[in-house]
């Protein structure tokens, strides 16, 4: 075949990125070439999202070089790859839900203005959407806010194959058919293939197996941001897929001792789509899966359910360990201190105005406790570091008299000293009956619980138990296989 | 087929139903408003404040808003009542100084990702203190043509609604129609997408800053053609206003949701409201109040049908 000899349209090689504490690709060398799918597979964290990053110019790799068409490119960035003609659907939406079709084409191509670029960028669109999904229906001079779901996601692809002079010749599609249905999915894949067949390249990534399987030449398998195997897609099973997404070696150390709850009260239950979620008095429940399969609505009905709306309960039924610390955690300005307490202000004050001595007391308690590392309780919180105020935001949480505490993956980003000292005050304060609601991206974590249900397109599509709680099985039901 | 109409449609209706029926209220007052000079002296006024209220619209399509701009069309107004008359070079270069500011302030504000409330708040006192240096009692006086041009009468219809139409026709055809208003709405919408498709976001904040700089400035001037002298003080409440106009036309504060149309409208129905309560002989101590519950009236109205709207698109 000719693909072999022709050279890589991008080539990336022993690309290092590490963000703060955490490493996100440990140098990968990944080439792709014209006329090939490659399927780009893996669990949360495996550096999909950063390599994807790399390759469309959003991210510059601390170390390792990036080459298009055999020469390296030393100054490369967003501008560049799209002057190579390299596009991306992105896995959240990233249209301007403000503007129609139309004008949303003009964003994207830089080069359609002057006058009359109205006309241009409808037949632009209009010709990419028909032939992508052929009887589509969308009315390219509507607002894009006003379209569902599966109508934005098709524009967005649509675009993304658009060719308003630079051609497209490698398109990223990052689970582009999470809200396509199945006859539209297939629409899709199939011009994936004849993209391909024409000399285009696409990166795929999807977590139902069988779209891969189907669809791409070569399949790469990441882990903890390296590449772990690498075959022809007629190499792989669907079975050899999970196992290779797998770790080989697993540390039974840090694995918890089974208990027999069978005989507690359940504190907190809730239904919706898929199977019913509940958890026991004392309890380590896991929420697993892909990253944004619900598992964050999922704690937020259950603090909606358990909050009142207008006057705050005297006795906290839940209590939450936020995960985006700058976003829904941390108050910048305020010392480590009032950072602690606001929680449990209520249980500090008397008739309305707080006890500054109980406040250091219980805030002084939990110091030591969880081994908060600051000499004085009193210094900004941002003095901290990320793994210690990630320590403060639990302790705030474990102060208060909730009985139930919810996380969403609150250990991104922290170091693994600190996430094995967490990890035992959880274990302890699940002997003294709390539950705990851990929706976690990392698999060390989700294999600590108790019980662990997997999330899949929004709804819960298993629950493991025991012994059944294995990284085998939760992989296993993250990815959609044929028979699903 | 989908026949219902688009909710662009539906939010330009609210404004120029409400404009409809004050109209109606205030003609079945005064039936002697019904005329070309009674029109007139209905919306004259309403000009300037449909050139400021665009002014703004263009900077909140960016997800910022201008708290300085009632002291910025008051610093422009006393300088077209002093400099623009007796030295136009020097006034023309000073009016081009203050959109340039503007302009800049778009660059500072990207840049160093300050809250725009604060920069142009702290902005409002620069330019009450240069409009109060430039004219420390009410005074100066409009030059001739500006005079001329706000007092022309047109045949069919008298200049305040020939002066509306042109301001709303233009600002259609910058904000809605030009590739560098999609851009400026883009923003809005969905900054991070402009920047991946390699867009300098940066150059188009700081042209819908300067932009709005230029209707600001052409506010000031409108209005020292109206009432013929300045005050340093003299568009104060030209910030609120201009903000009510923008909602009242049906945008929004942030999500670059605009229609200069609607902003036209707005416009127009607050002067409108103002009137309405005179001729009803409400006294000026209430007249306020008044005008802001036409406005949450209004404002509940639209929150009413876009609920409506929102649960029909649920089904």
């Amino acid at each position: 075949m000719t693909v072999r000899m022709s050279k890589a349209i991008i080539e990336v090689a022993d690309a290092k990125v590490s963000f703060a504490a955490v490493r996100a690709l440990a140098g990968v060398t990944l080439a792709i070439r014209p006329g090939e799918c490659v399927g780009l597979v893996g669990h949360n964290g495996a550096g999909k999202s950063t390599i994807v990053s790399v390759i469309n110019g959003g991210l510059t790799p601390q170390q390792g070089s990036i080459s298009g068409d055999g020469e390296p490119l030393a100054r490369y960035g967003i501008n560049a790859a799209r002057a190579r003609g390299i596009r991306c659907v992105f896995q959240e939406l990233s249209l301007c839900p403000n503007l129609t079709v139309v004008e949303n084409t003009r964003i994207l191509h830089r080069q359609l203005g002057g006058l009359g670029w109205r006309r241009r960028a409808r037949l632009v669109i209009e010709r990419s959407l028909d032939a992508v999904f052929p009887g589509h229906g969308i009315e390219s001079d509507r607002t894009v806010g006003d379209l569902s779901i599966a109508e934005r996601q098709m524009v967005e692809i649509a675009m993304a194959f658009s060719d308003a002079g630079i051609a497209p010749r490698l398109i990223i599609l990052d689970e582009p058919t999470s809200s396509l249905d199945a006859s539209l999915a297939e629409q899709m894949l199939a011009h994936v293939r004849r993209f391909v067949a024409s000399g285009g390249a696409v990166i795929l990534i999807s977590h139902i197996l069988h779209e891969i399987l189907a669809t791409a030449s070569r399949i790469v398998v990441m882990k903890d941001g390296r590449i772990v195997a690498e075959r022809p897609a007629d190499a792989w099973t669907e079975h050899g897929l999970v196992e290779a997404m797998g770790s080989v070696v697993k540390g039974e150390a840090h694995r918890r001792t089974l208990r027999d709850l069978a005989k507690e009260p359940v504190v907190i239950a809730q239904t919706g789509r898929g199977l019913p979620l509940q958890a026991k008095r004392g309890e380590i429940v896991g929420l697993a899966g892909l990253a944004g399969h619900g598992q964050t609505r999922m704690l937020m009905k259950l603090h909606a359910a358990s909050t009142a709306d207008w006057l705050p309960r005297r006795d906290p039924a839940v209590t939450f360990v936020a995960g985006d610390r700058r976003l829904n955690g941390v108050f910048e300005l305020w010392s480590v201190l009032k950072n602690f307490s606001i929680a449990s202000l209520h249980d500090l004050a008397l008739r309305g105005v707080v006890d500054a001595g109980a406040e250091a007391e219980r805030a002084g308690e939990w110091k030591r406790r969880i081994d908060i590392r600051t000499p004085d309780m009193a210094n900004r919180m941002l003095s901290l570091s990320g793994g210690n105020q990630q320590k403060v935001l639990f302790a705030r949480s474990l102060a208060t008299r909730a009985p139930v505490v919810l996380m969403d993956d609150p250990m991104r980003g922290v170091d693994v000293g600190t996430k094995q000292e967490v990890y035992e005050i959880i274990r302890q304060e699940a002997q003294r009956g709390r539950t705990f609601v851990w929706y976690s991206t990392e698999m060390e974590e989700v294999c600590l619980c108790d019980r662990v249900y997997v999330f899949r397109e929004g709804e819960i599509v298993a629950e493991l138990a025991g012994d059944a709680v294995s990284e085998e099985n939760i992989l296993a039901a993250s990815f959609k296989g044929e028979a699903a | 087929m989908k026949l219902t109409p688009s909710a662009d449609a539906i939010r330009l209706a609210i404004p120029a139903l409400s404009l409809a029926v004050l109209l109606a209220a205030v003609f079945w007052l005064q039936p002697r408003a019904m005329s070309y000079i009674g029109l007139n002296l209905l919306f004259n006024l309403a000009v300037p404040i449909a050139l400021a209220t665009i002014a703004q619209m263009l900077i909140m399509s960016v997800n910022d808003l201008d708290l300085a701009m009632g002291t910025f069309v008051s610093f422009v107004a006393c300088v077209a009542a002093t400099f623009l008359r007796d030295e136009p070079l020097v006034g023309i270069l000073i009016l081009a100084g203050g959109v340039c500011i503007y302009a800049v302030l778009g660059v500072v504000i990207h840049l160093r990702g300050l809250p725009s409330i604060v920069v142009s708040l702290g902005m409002s006192f620069v330019w009450a203190g240069l409009a109060v240096l430039l004219l420390p009692a009410p005074g100066g006086q409009a030059p001739e043509w500006v005079r001329s041009l706000m007092t022309m009468k047109p045949p069919v219809a008298p200049m305040a609604i020939v002066a509306s139409v042109v301001i709303a026709v233009v600002a259609h055809l910058i904000v809605m129609r030009s590739s560098l208003g999609v851009l400026i709405r883009g923003i809005g919408g969905n900054q991070r997408s402009v920047e991946r498709a390699g867009w300098s976001v940066l150059a188009a904040r700081a042209a819908a800053y300067g932009l709005a700089g230029v209707f600001a400035v052409l506010a000031g001037i409108a209005l020292v053609g109206l009432t013929t002298s300045a005050d340093a003080n003299i568009a104060l409440r030209y910030t609120l206003l201009s903000i009510a106009g923008v909602i009242l036309g049906g945008g929004e504060f942030i999500g670059g949701r605009v229609s200069p149309i609607g902003a036209v409208i707005g416009a127009l129905t607050l002067t409108l409201a103002g009137s309405f309560l005179s001729f009803l002989r409400i006294s000026p101590d209430w007249q306020i109040g008044a005008q802001g519950a036409i406005l949450i009236i209004v404002l509940a109205l639209r929150l009413l049908l876009n609920r409506l709207e929102n649960r029909e698109k649920r089904r």
